[in-house]
């Protein structure tokens, strides 16, 4: 090219590669594909996040596994498109609590946090909204205290953390300890049974075919979704978790934003509890039981980053439908429940792992192909 | 070395001035061809960043690369230093074609590297991150003794004795991070030492430091590459130059100190630009009082700081890498707290915190980019509008097309290459991502800005563009606060300049009135580089 060709615009000359991509290097896809796909043009899940779509499209690969595993083991019920069909509800029915503490746990680890007392505070709101003092006020009172309980519980892990400067595994953990306290001295270790038939209902009845609950989850993961990729709430929730720095530095309040993160975990620990109450048509301390656990791994195998800054609500609910789905799988095999739990670890790691090395090991095949054939 | 190896107290100046610096390999030959490229290409999805290019390094030179942001300067380097793996084309090294798997492999190679962005381990001191893969052992344990030993000489070397080895890196500003970084490529036995825009974060006095080291490793025979967008570097220490446009060599080796400059620059960009910096008002057009600090103190960092930005004004304020300045913009912006003195916005005495400072109109582009202002992960557009999304968003919800928009006007002005602005600004180039982090405050609906080394790794195109947009916000009545250790773009952008020494203030003048030689003198006077060459 000669000097004096002028170019008035500042656009490159090649934007395009030629029509067969030569191969890419293996690092450099990974961090390409891992965060947000360069090229893809509008889509619905654009707000996603590209490489979000693909890393579900693993997780669904995944679910399709499961359920081919479910077919070849108990090939006479997978036949009858009824059963299959009353199954699908029953696992998304068995989703549904854990996936509603999950959404409120995706967001606040996008933020940079952990919060390890979701389980606790589903189990104190429970307890709360059952006391015979709260059943008094009726449903309402009854929801209304749970999803204060949440909040409030979820507002004072926020503040201890952001204004108390508390890491947040050691201030959650501290409030995982108290609130199942709380619960129990409330219920005096006793059973607290909800006379509520609004209540015990909502698990009861279906609409159109389908469980109450799994509307709920539905619309909760749906508000999620929004939230996240559609409301400056969101786009705070990733700029604190990304860099809090320059979240700070760009005029952003970080420590309010990340104090309601935690509320906002709280809240849907609030839901979740009415839920589980509904479930059993009752309330008692240990309910709720490990939640915790369940929700960041769930979080985790949908590819958000436990260090923040990234992570997508649809790849966490696949997550829990995953886990749903094994421990429905076991159930129909009539397998012990200690080796759903070893399953479930493996799967956790397997998941992990695939997330971080296919893109790396694809493209590196292909390099290697690249290179003997060229020789 | 043959320094004692037990009492740290022998390791005297004396000693350490008479050690070599870098022990060149025993069969270095100077003038030989040491490293050779031949059509080399790499891709990232989507983008070419190298479409063949040729460079030829022989030992002992000083050889330049040039180009605009995103040209592939930094591929090229980390393809040499084993970080990416070329799509094809060959790397010949000492005579014999080789590939570098990783960068071990081309630290073997005698290949030392010193990255554009810093890449220390934040959490390990100095000497463990000077000798991080190639520490001192004995049957597995680290010889602590020795590695800080060697560490001290290397940065006494460096003319920064006074860096403990056992410091914490997190601890370290951005220039003396920089030196660390030098320190590890200097703790290798290499044959050739890749710098890629070493004097980015470095003041005058730093690089002139940088220059005499370069000196001493090329009369051992051992090459170097040196990447820069300042011209007057590559005169003053190049003796070759490459120059790059979108991936491809379009000049080789050229001679660095007479190739005129409109030469290089039109090879660099492919037209001629005028590298001049935008009149200033011929009227006193600067309205009222916008910004007035007074008596702001934090121990360690400046003392007694007073100053005033008025509307439609540019303040420079000219000063070494440690001289306060950064710590002062970031005071004003309310992101640290003074201890004593006020900053007051419009006349009113600001509250502390960044978010009141925003409230009150102010803006500020940090001095690190990655650590301090960017979401690596996230587009282009979001990083862009990261300080204003929320002045777009109506009832809460984001306005993604307007934001793609504001961000792509921006990308245009600044020439954003590529002009894409859905990618993740981890892709981007260094200069790139300058433009982006100041591009956030060009946006528009701010009263004062302030810019702390906004130029920072941009070319000299984008650099004339950037100076154009500030110029003209000005123009409309925005104050700007510059911070920047180019003397030259503090006198020339400015309308009026303070010049800060050791935490105060020690000059203050209209532009006009000061020129370079000038400034220096007053930025270094009883400084602590005293005596050291120039
Ligand atoms: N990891 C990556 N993924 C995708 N594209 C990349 C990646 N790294 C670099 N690029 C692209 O390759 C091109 C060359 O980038 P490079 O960093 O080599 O530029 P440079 O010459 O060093 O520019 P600067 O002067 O700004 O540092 C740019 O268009 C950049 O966007
Ligand atoms: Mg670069």
């Amino acid at each position: 090219m000669s000097d004096a060709t002028p170019t008035p615009t500042a656009t490159p000359e090649r934007p395009q590669l030629p029509a067969q991509s030569p191969p890419v290097d293996p690092a450099e896809t990974a961090v390409a594909s891992n965060k947000a796909g360069s090229g893809g043009k509008l889509s619905w899940w654009r707000g996603d996040g590209g490489d979000g779509a693909k890393r579900n499209l693993g997780l669904i690969g995944v679910l399709a596994a499961l359920i081919v595993v479910g077919a070849v083991t108990k090939p006479d019920l997978y036949g009858d498109p009824n059963w299959v069909w009353n199954n699908v509800l029953a696992i998304l029915q068995l989703a549904s609590v854990v996936g509603v503490v999950t959404v409120g746990m995706t967001f606040v680890i996008i933020g940079g946090g952990i919060d390890l007392s979701v389980g606790a505070i589903v189990a104190l709101a429970g307890v709360w909204c059952t006391t015979v003092a709260t059943q008094s006020y009726g449903a309402g009172g009854m929801i209304f205290a749970a999803l204060a309980v949440g909040i409030c519980v979820g507002l004072v892990n926020g503040v201890l953390i952001s204004y108390g400067r508390l890491v947040p595994f050691i201030a959650t953990l501290a409030m995982l300890v108290a609130a199942r306290g709380l619960a129990a001295s409330i219920s005096n270790k006793q059973t607290q049974v909800s006379s509520s038939t609004f209540i015990n209902d909502i698990a009861a009845r279906k609409v159109i075919g389908i469980p109450i609950l799994v509307y709920i989850l539905g619309a909760v993961v749906l508000a999620g979704w929004v939230v996240l990729n559609r409301t400056t709430f969101g786009r705070r929730t990733i700029a604190v978790g990304g860099n809090p720095e320059a979240a700070r530095l760009a005029g952003i309040n970080v420590r309010r934003h990340t104090m309601l993160l935690y509320a906002l975990s709280g809240l849907c620990c609030g839901i979740a509890a009415i839920m589980l109450t509904s479930q059993a048509t009752s309330a008692q301390a240990a309910m709720a039981n490990l939640y915790e656990l369940d929700a960041i791994a769930a979080a985790i195998i949908g590819g958000t980053l436990l260090s923040g800054g990234r992570g997508t609500i649809v790849g966490s609910l696949l997550g829990v439908i995953i886990f749903a789905t094994i421990t429905n799988l076991f159930a129909i095999n009539g397998l012990s429940i200690e080796a759903q739990n070893m399953v479930k670890g493996g799967i956790i790691v397997a998941a992990v792992l695939v997330q971080q090395f296919q893109f790396k090991s694809v493209t590196r095949l292909l390099a290697r192909n690249r290179v003997t054939t060229a020789t | 070395m043959a320094l004692p190896e037990d009492d740290p107290a022998t390791a005297s100046a004396e000693a350490v001035a008479e050690a070599p610096l870098v022990e060149a390999p025993a069969d270095t030959v100077a003038g030989e061809v040491v490293l050779r490229l031949t059509d080399l290409v790499k891709t990232f999805p989507g983008v070419r960043a190298l479409d063949g290019v040729q460079l030829e390094v022989r030992a002992g030179e000083v050889h330049c690369l040039l180009g605009q942001n995103g040209a592939g300067k930094s591929t090229l380097i980390k393809v040499l230093a084993g970080v990416h793996q070329p799509d094809s084309g060959q790397v010949e090294w000492r005579g014999e074609p080789a590939s570098f798997a990783n960068p071990q492999a081309a630290m073997k190679a005698g290949i030392a590297t010193i990255y554009q962005e810093l890449d220390l381990v934040e959490d390990l001191s100095v000497a463990e991150n000077a000798f991080l893969g190639h520490e001192y052992r004995n049957f597995g344990f680290v010889r602590r003794g020795r590695m800080a030993r060697h560490t001290r000489q290397i940065l006494s070397r460096l003319g920064h004795g006074e860096i403990p080895p056992g410091r914490m890196v997190r601890s370290l500003p951005a220039a003396g991070k920089q030196i660390v970084s030098m320190a590890r490529a200097l703790s290798h036995e290499a044959r050739l030492i890749i710098m890629d825009e070493p004097s980015a974060v470095l003041a005058h006095d730093e690089v002139g430091n940088l220059f005499r080291i370069i000196r001493e490793l090329t009369a051992q025979g051992i090459a170097v590459i040196y990447i820069s967008h300042r011209l007057e570097e590559i005169r003053e220490i190049g003796d070759r130059v490459t120059v790059l446009k979108d991936g491809r060599t379009t000049a080789a080796n050229l001679p660095a100190r007479d190739t005129p400059t409109r030469d290089l620059v039109s090879r660099m960009t492919g037209r001629t630009i005028e590298y001049v910096f935008p009149d200033r008002p011929t009227d006193d057009s600067a309205g009222a009082d916008l910004l007035q600090v007074e008596g702001l103190t934090r121990t360690g960092e400046f003392a007694d700081v007073s100053l005033s930005v008025r509307a439609g004004e540019i303040v420079g304020i000219a000063g070494l890498v440690g001289s306060g300045r950064s710590e002062l913009l970031e005071t004003i912006y309310g992101a640290r707290l003074p201890e004593a003195g006020t900053v007051r916005m419009d006349g009113k005495v600001l509250r502390p915190g960044v978010g009141a400072a925003v409230r009150a109109g102010m803006g500020m582009a940090p001095e690190e980019r990655k650590s301090q202002a960017l979401l690596l992960g996230e587009p282009i557009y979001r990083n862009v509008t990261l300080a204003t999304f929320g002045r777009y968003a109506r009832l809460g919800f984001t306005n993604a097309a307007k934001e793609r928009a504001e961000a792509d006007r921006i990308a245009e002005t600044l020439e954003l290459r590529p002009r894409d602005v859905d990618r993740p600004v981890r892709t981007l180039s260094g200069g790139n991502q300058q433009k982006v982090v100041v591009g956030r405050w060009l946006l528009g609906g701010t009263k004062l800005l302030l810019l702390d080394e906004p130029t920072r790794g941009v070319d000299v195109g984008a650099r004339a563009e950037l100076y154009q947009v500030i110029r003209g916000l000005a123009a409309q009545g925005v104050g700007v606060l510059l911070v920047s250790s180019e003397v030259p773009e503090v006198l020339g952008l400015a309308d009026r300049v303070l010049v800060m020494r050791e935490g105060r203030v020690v000059r203050e003048a209209a532009a006009g009135e000061l020129d370079e030689n000038t400034v220096l003198d007053l930025v270094m006077a009883g400084s602590l580089m005293e005596g050291a060459p120039a």
